[in-house]
């Protein structure tokens, strides 16, 4: 890929990435939220995060798909750290908004309310990737063992699944698109290192023979 | 028995709904006048408008309405445009904004509600009739959601009890059931979730004759907008909202305790009685306080008060009741 077209094309990334929290910010000044500005934070913040992860889980299953998407790497850890970011804000919406700063509130929350306890569970996960996200620390970690702790995205992508179902009023679907999504490119990973196994067999069986 | 004179609404006080979206051209037209980022956004409105027409709507037509000594003082209204852009209506869609755009399609008239059970005999009211029956009153109640948002709105209607009087229940009859309107064909959006439909709600029988709650026609003074419960639904002030039933079809006296959506949906979470009260928790989120809509972020949040803070009117409902027990 051209050195210009990888320029103009990160740049539409960070524009699109910003865009959600752009028309939060310019909402809260020009107090435009809605009925429920609360509500609208913590709902945007929290759907823009799942959304992020998706993409950034995407990334892997879609390059294998053709050589000529091996540029998509790129873009992976751009993705990655603005899910971290969003599910941050989301976290502070929680912190500042719903729990007024209180500690004592916080507590009783994780302990008592299950989509809560998921939903700090999954940041948790995210916060050691996002720490590790430099050069220098693939460097230092080495690219086998950063590789293997950058698996906690799947744990982490279930963890923001299985907390927006315990959100949600029973009865009400509206995770089930992120969770049919999110499953099939979990599942698309060992899926497809089973057809990459059986192709180079073959390969294999056929140079014998 | 309290008989009020009937309140015939002369048909000179009925706006056309021609006149009526004139006169909200004519606002519209003063208003773009005034300032070019408001005529940007009132272009945006009619074009929203013209996208989701609202078909057969009756929204805006001005009720004539007296005073009444029930309404509650003291308390900023909520604008009307989030009253009614705000909703929870699930058979018209599960986000908020979905009844606006969707619920146009419910069919408000001919409208009729069945009386069924315990009463002296089944009769069949015409919403017309229902409305004449009693003086229509403005009611400004709190609203609280079990979600804990609340709004503070400006009803028409008359006291249920009113209504009630008229089915003529028997004594056997100890709870009334309030069955909201289904047509999966108008309203298509019940996919999206997981419930089994006609929306069910109840009201022990003293609960339902207490004055507070309201047999509701409108808001604003005007005819209830569809996604707000058009032609005519229940108001029950100092119960979470998904207690106020919408669009009622048919009202039931039973002498045993009805099933009801949300509690059978699960339990833990709605109860039957479904008082508002800051002291018990809902699983996953606490009931202490609750975002006043139509604020900024930062001054949402406000105390959530007993009974909604009805319960001076209210509280002797349940004397000797374990209100955790029954919430």
């Amino acid at each position: 890929m051209k050195r210009s077209t990888l320029i103009l094309l990160k740049t539409l990334t960070w524009a699109a990435c910003l865009w959600p929290v752009s028309l939060l910010a310019w909402g809260a000044i020009t107090n435009s939220l809605g009925a429920d500005p609360t509500a609208r934070i913590a709902l945007s913040t929290g759907y823009t995060t799942l959304m992020l992860l998706t993409i950034t889980l995407a990334i892997t299953p879609v390059r294998r798909l053709s050589p000529r998407l091996g540029w998509l790497i790129k873009f992976r850890r751009l993705l990655g750290l603005f899910a971290f970011f969003y599910g941050s804000v989301h976290m502070l919406t929680y912190v500042a908004l719903y729990a007024g700063f209180d500690v004592n509130t916080m507590m009783a929350d994780i302990a008592k309310r299950r989509f809560i306890t998921m939903g700090v569970a999954a940041w948790l996960l995210l916060l050691p990737l996002a720490a590790t996200s430099t050069n220098w620390a693939i460097r230092k970690l080495g690219g086998k063992r950063w590789n293997r702790l950058h698996k906690l995205i799947y744990v982490a992508a279930a963890c923001g699944v299985i907390h927006y179902w315990w959100q949600v009023k029973p009865g009400v679907l509206t995770p089930a698109p992120f969770t049919v999504v999110i499953a099939a490119l979990l599942l698309a990973r060992p899926v497809q290192g089973w057809l990459l196994r059986r192709k180079v067999q073959a390969v294999a069986v056929d140079q014998a023979s | 028995m309290l008989i009020g004179k009937p309140s015939d609404i002369p048909s000179s006080a009925i706006t056309s709904k021609d006149r009526y979206l004139n006169r909200r051209r004519f606002l519209r037209g003063a208003l773009s006048g005034a300032a070019a980022a408001g005529a940007a956004a009132v272009g945006a409105e009619r074009l929203a408008e013209m996208f989701s027409p609202r078909i057969g709507a009756l929204a805006g037509t001005k009720l004539e309405t007296v005073k009444s000594p029930l309404t509650t003082t003291g308390e900023e209204l909520t604008p009307e445009e989030y009253i009614t852009h705000y909703n929870n209506f699930y058979e018209f869609g599960v986000d908020k904004d979905q009844p606006a755009k969707n619920a146009g399609a419910l069919p408000i008239r001919p409208w009729t509600i069945k009386v069924e059970g315990k009463v002296a005999k089944p009769q069949t009211f015409d919403i017309d009739t229902l409305l004449k029956l009693r003086p229509l009153e403005d009611r400004v109640y709190r609203h609280r959601c079990v979600e804990a948002w609340s709004m503070v709105i400006p009803w028409v209607g008359y006291s249920l009890s009113e209504f009630i009087k008229e089915c003529q229940p028997l004594a056997s009859a100890k709870y009334v059931q309030f069955l909201s309107y289904i047509d999966k064909r108008v309203e298509k959006w019940t996919s999206e979730s997981n419930i089994s439909w006609p929306y069910s709600e109840g009201l022990r029988m003293d609960e339902a004759m207490h004055p507070l709650a309201l047999l509701t026609f409108g808001l604003y003074g005007e005819v209830l907008p569809n996604q707000d419960g058009a032609p005519v639904r229940i108001v029950v002030p100092w119960k979470y909202g998904f207690k106020s039933a919408k669009s009622i079809v048919a009202v039931r006296f039973l002498e045993k305790q009805p099933s009801t959506t949300w509690n059978d949906q699960a339990p833990n979470e709605y109860g039957f009685y479904s008082n508002v009260n800051p002291e018990v928790d809902h699983p996953r989120w606490s009931q202490k306080t609750e975002r006043r809509v139509g604020l900024p972020f930062y001054s949402q949040r406000r105390t959530t008060l007993m009974f909604n803070g009805y319960g001076d009117q209210v509280a002797s409902l349940y004397t000797g009741m374990n209100l955790k027990k029954n919430f």
